[in-house]
């Protein structure tokens, strides 16, 4: 008998207390930045694509539902030829953005991205690629790897000194 | 055996062999750089530090490299004390501290075996705050990708390069920190098995280039055991698959045939089966149809002609046998030359009716004098050649032994045996690669070659007819040959179909029989001119000029053509004419050429990635290829096409169904290939019930790559005819011997992870090498003599006696059809010796006309000084280049 009372009791107190549900979409959540919801490609700070094709997202992916095929440029830079994430099977875990060595992948706080045909959830290169560097800002890959590319030849990394002349005696 | 101790676990192993190949053998994990089971120890790179004990009562021990250390018996080490955990732990951070942070970008990541023994070592973080070194890169052409800022200095390169295969163009640079590994200056790699620095090389230095045009994670791929399709070696091959393309060869290790490594047309001439020329759907009339139309059309095509069916030395066993079970056995044809089908008739006949068991590519290695006829081994029969520049090491390794040096010490060897080399001679037709290996070389005529086999059987029995009016020297060079034969303890004897002459193979069989009566160690080896000529051969069938007379006198009017370009094997003019004879062709294949374009109906075939088939290499081994991948297009096996028409026409079918089904038809049916149900497990075969997957369980991309079609993933393919599943779910463990799709085991993702699969290190694989040898020798042969001696080649008045050259980048039909391959196929030529040309006053490069056996030709002059006067080499089966039955008689043409 009292703890029917006391449950009535607490039930109605909470009708003084802050309202939870809020008005969607008229008013919008507020997410924190490191909320895990669409994912997208982004830039480094010359603007050339982060992605180099690694493959470790998805292999990272508990879903598989990451495919990318890696290509080169002319000059020996990597990027993806295609990129395809099939939303209908992401379960936003976050591990492709932990796997990613060059902070290209990553999940931002949006999920308004619902669709009434499944099909549409299938994101291309051109629908995750965005034009900016996202939660990371200054990271450049290429300008801490040895590989030489366009703008960038061998040596001219960070923490690179110039080629070795091999034909040198010197010691 | 001994007992060695392990952090004081007891175990039996083979005494004599080195500390690090022991505790890998156990299943161990020890890192290792610089030691290669074929290569042996150098201890350069000082990564497998281990701690040596006294006996039990001593506690400090001394660290010590176990590649450098034989095995004794009772002795104490350790792997995992904690000095020499720390000193591997050391030795790894300090070869990294020039490595470039590139593994997102390099193609050796994922299997690569620096990533797996830096984790192993459990290095991982870089404490060396100073700049790392760099070095320019060199364009070393179409098969292997140079990225040298990766090097740790292994040196297992150049020692495989240089001092296994024989290179020259591939040496270390520089001193200290700062050493280079590449060639002089730019330019393609020389040597044939260039490729196999992709897998020697424990970094992402030397990486495979037609990999990176299509670049795949090894976890991506989708796998299948394979045999290389471009020999008749039969080597055995991993090919794997991503997106519905075949996008990599590695090497299948196989103790008896091809080891660890491969040739370069056997790891890059894959790239023909994602050609432009492929065919993908059937076409009547050159206009492409549905399955369900050519089917018809074919069906009553049969029903109504009379049909006669010809097979092909690059078809499986199944789809030959296939084709002769729908035409019957009466009216098969064998889709070769009439020459090389005596060749392979000759060949079967000595090996199975002679006393001497057939040489495997392993007992070649292992042979301490070899004699090769007529053959130019490095462009023929590429694998065999490498493995005859391991047989001349055998002879002074014998000193080895006495200096108390164990083999596997390969700086002490070295150091002691410098450049000694055990007797190799070579009778050939032109100059080849391994004459710089040969003790003695004689350069002739296709049937001097064989006389001069002849002088050398009879010089070892001299019941063997002796030639007469030998010159001097000759004659004192055959019994010098004799002389070194007879001492051998293991010679070996190599010929085979490249000289298109039978009196030299008759003339390998004297020399190898007379030696047997002496020592019954010796080994006959011929190799032949396609995968799948001693299947065929094995198999029975009639002559090519005899499908010719049939359809010419109007026997048949239909011709099935199955898996062959009949303009490889017969005269343009006669396939010409049989061609336009026929009423109606019906072709089988996968690729397009002159028959095919020439052919009413046209049936898309599946390559070798695409299919299921046994091919029977020069060995007489029978192995299995499985398919990689299920096609989306209407590509099937020819053998099941044809289970599909015959449907289609009487609704009963060939009484199989799939590959097992016909492989068992086959073993009743044909006598000698019997054996061939056992090459592979069953298709029901399950472990734990389980089947084996094709995929690596890292397989990424399941439920995307195929979403931009539909996003409703579709089913996995079944696949009846194999143990092997589509998808990576299934078991884990060690497959057996011949279904292995992947080499892979915890902790070891590249190739090294092999060494978990042997029986020993370098040994068999567990379970046996796979294949199934089909000929044994009659021990109590009766066979005599070869009493054929063939008259001394004699040099006509303004003609030249024309032989076929083979080039290992040209010559073969379908890797040529591959980018890198064909970039490294020489251009058109006629090769005569310098005095012909000088005669003719003909110039290097001069455009010369010419015809052979009715042939016209206008080829540039390439002068040699090396081939015999009175000859003239003619590029065997270059693309573009009609084909006429070698050898012959050319006639200049004014």
């Amino acid at each position: 008998m009292f703890s029917i009372i006391q449950s009535m009791w607490l039930t109605f107190l909470h009708a003084f207390h802050k309202r939870e549900t809020i008005q969607y979409p008229e008013e919008k959540v507020k997410l924190t930045t490191r909320w895990r919801g669409r994912i997208v490609l982004t830039r480094d700070p010359d603007m050339g694509e982060r992605c180099v094709g690694c493959y470790l997202c998805a292999a990272a992916c508990p879903v598989d539902c990451i495919s990318l095929q890696a290509t080169e440029d002319e000059n020996g830079r990597r990027y993806p030829e295609f990129f395809r994430i099939n939303f209908s099977r992401c379960i936003f875990c976050g591990y492709c953005e932990e796997a990613c060595p060059t902070y290209a992948i990553q999940l931002i706080p949006d999920f308004e991205m619902a669709e009434y045909d499944r099909q549409n959830l299938v994101y291309e290169k051109k629908d995750l690629l965005i034009e900016g560097e996202g939660k990371y800002p200054g990271y450049n890959y290429y300008r801490v790897a040895g590989l030489a590319i366009g703008g960038k030849k061998k040596g001219e990394a960070i923490n690179e000194n110039p080629p070795v002349d091999v034909k040198s005696l010197l010691p | 055996m001994a007992t060695l101790y392990i952090d004081n676990k007891p175990y039996e192993v083979k005494a004599g062999k080195n500390l690090l190949e022991t505790c890998l053998g156990l299943g161990l994990d020890l890192p290792y750089f610089c030691w290669h089971p074929s290569l042996g120890s150098v201890g350069a790179c000082r990564q497998c530090a281990i701690k040596v004990f006294k006996d039990e009562t001593d506690t400090r021990g001394r660290i010590v490299m176990a590649c450098m250390e034989p095995v004794a018996d009772k002795q104490r080490i350790s792997i995992a004390h904690p000095d020499a955990v720390e000193f591997r732990a050391n030795v790894i951070e300090s070869l990294m501290t020039n490595h470039p942070h590139d593994c997102a970008v390099c193609d050796e990541g994922g299997s690569c075996h620096l990533q797996d023994m830096t984790v192993m070592s459990g290095h991982n973080y870089r404490r060396f705050r100073y700049n790392k070194r760099t070095f320019q890169n060199q364009d070393l052409g179409p098969f292997i990708n140079h990225e040298m800022n990766r090097c740790i200095t292994c040196y297992r390169c150049v020692r495989f390069y240089r001092d296994y295969a024989g290179g020259r163009d591939l040496n270390a640079f520089a001193s200290r920190s700062n050493v280079y590994f590449g060639r002089e200056e730019d330019g393609p790699l020389e040597s044939e098995f260039s490729g196999n620095l992709a897998e020697i090389c424990p970094t992402g230095v030397f990486t495979d280039k037609t990999l990176k045009e299509h670049y795949t994670r090894k976890w991506d791929l989708t796998m299948a055991p394979s045999v290389c399709q471009h020999c008749s070696l039969g080597c055995n091959t991993i090919a794997g698959e991503r997106y519905g393309e075949l996008r990599m060869i590695a090497n299948r290790y196989n103790g008896e045939v091809n080891g660890y490594f491969l040739c370069d047309r056997g790891r890059f001439g894959y790239e023909f089966t994602n050609s432009d020329l492929r065919i993908r759907q059937p076409f009547i009339s050159k206009f492409p149809v549905t399955k369900q139309q050519v089917l018809a059309e074919v069906a009553t095509d049969i029903k109504k002609g009379k049909v006669i069916g010809i097979g092909s030395p690059r078809a499986s066993l199944q789809s030959n046998f296939a084709l002769k079970q729908l035409v019957g056995a009466d009216r098969f044809f064998h889709g070769v030359s009439d020459n090389d089908h005596n060749i392979a008739d000759l060949i079967v006949k000595i090996l199975k009716e002679g006393p001497i068991r057939v040489a495997s590519m392993h007992d070649v290695q292992q042979a301490d004098a070899v004699l090769i006829l007529g053959e130019d081994l490095t462009n023929t029969a590429p694998m065999l050649a490498l493995a005859v520049r391991q047989a001349v090491k055998q002879q002074p390794m014998k000193k080895l032994a006495k200096a108390n040096i164990p083999a596997w010490h390969d700086a002490a060897a070295k150091e002691l045996l410098q450049d000694e080399k055990g007797p190799l001679f070579i009778a050939s037709i032109n100059t080849t690669k391994l004459d710089d290996v040969a003790t003695a070389t004689y350069h002739a005529a296709p049937d001097d070659i064989a006389r001069f086999g002849f002088a050398i059987a009879s010089c070892l029995d001299r019941s063997v007819p002796s030639v007469s009016n030998l010159p001097g020297e000759l004659q004192s060079l055959a019994q010098r040959i004799a002389d070194a034969l007879s001492n051998a303890e293991r010679p070996v004897i190599i010929s085979g179909a490249s000289s298109q002459t039978q009196s030299v193979i008759r003339a390998a069989a004297n020399v190898a029989w007379a030696l047997h009566k002496k020592n019954k160690n010796t080994g006959l080896a011929y190799t032949l001119a396609e995968c799948n000529s001693m299947g065929l051969a094995l198999m029975g069938g009639h002559r090519l000029n005899s499908a010719f007379d049939a359809v010419m006198n109007g026997h048949a009017d239909t011709v099935i053509v199955m898996e062959n370009d009949l303009y490889r094997h017969g005269k343009a003019a006669d396939v010409d004419a049989f061609l336009n004879k026929a009423k109606k062709v019906i072709v089988f294949d996968h690729i397009v050429h002159r028959t095919v374009e020439k052919a009413h109906v046209v049936l898309p075939a599946g390559a070798f990635s695409e299919s299921d088939g046994i091919v029977v290499n020069n060995e007489g081994r029978a192995q299995r290829y499985f398919q990689v991948y299920e096609c989306h297009e209407p590509i099937q096996e020819s053998w099941r096409w044809i289970v599909d028409i015959s449907k289609f026409e009487n609704n009963v079918g060939m009484g199989w169904e799939h590959f097992e089904g016909l492989t068992r038809t086959i073993a009743e049916a044909e006598p000698l290939l019997r054996d061939i149900n056992r090459v592979s497990p069953p298709a029901s075969y399950r472990i734990a019930g389980q089947k084996i997957p094709r995929e690596p369980h890292r397989y990424s991309g399941r439920t995307a790559m195929l979403a931009n079609i539909n996003v409703s993933e579709p089913k996995p393919p079944v696949d009846p005819d194999s143990p092997l599943s589509y998808t990576m779910e299934g078991y884990k463990g060690l497959p057996p011997s011949s279904a292995i799709p992947f080499f892979w085991t915890p902790g070891w993702n590249s190739v090294q992870s092999v060494n978990k699969y042997q029986e020993e290190i370098g040994g068999s694989l567990k379970g046996g090498d796979p294949g199934i040898r089909l000929i044994e020798p009659n021990l109590k042969s009766t066979l005599s003599y070869f009493t054929e001696l063939p008259e001394p080649f004699v040099p006509m008045k303004d003609h030249l006696w024309t032989v076929p050259l083979f080039h290992i980048f040209g010559s073969e039909e379908l890797s040529v059809l591959g980018d890198a391959v064909a970039k490294r196929a020489p251009q058109h030529y006629i090769m005569i010796n310098a005095l012909d040309a000088a005669e003719q006053k003909l110039s290097e490069n001069q455009e010369l006309a010419f015809d052979v056996e009715g042939q016209l030709y206008r080829l540039p002059v390439k002068i040699s000084t090396t081939l015999p006067k009175g000859l003239a080499g003619l590029p065997y089966g270059l693309p573009g280049l009609p084909n006429v039955e070698l050898p012959a008689w050319l006639i200049y043409k004014k």
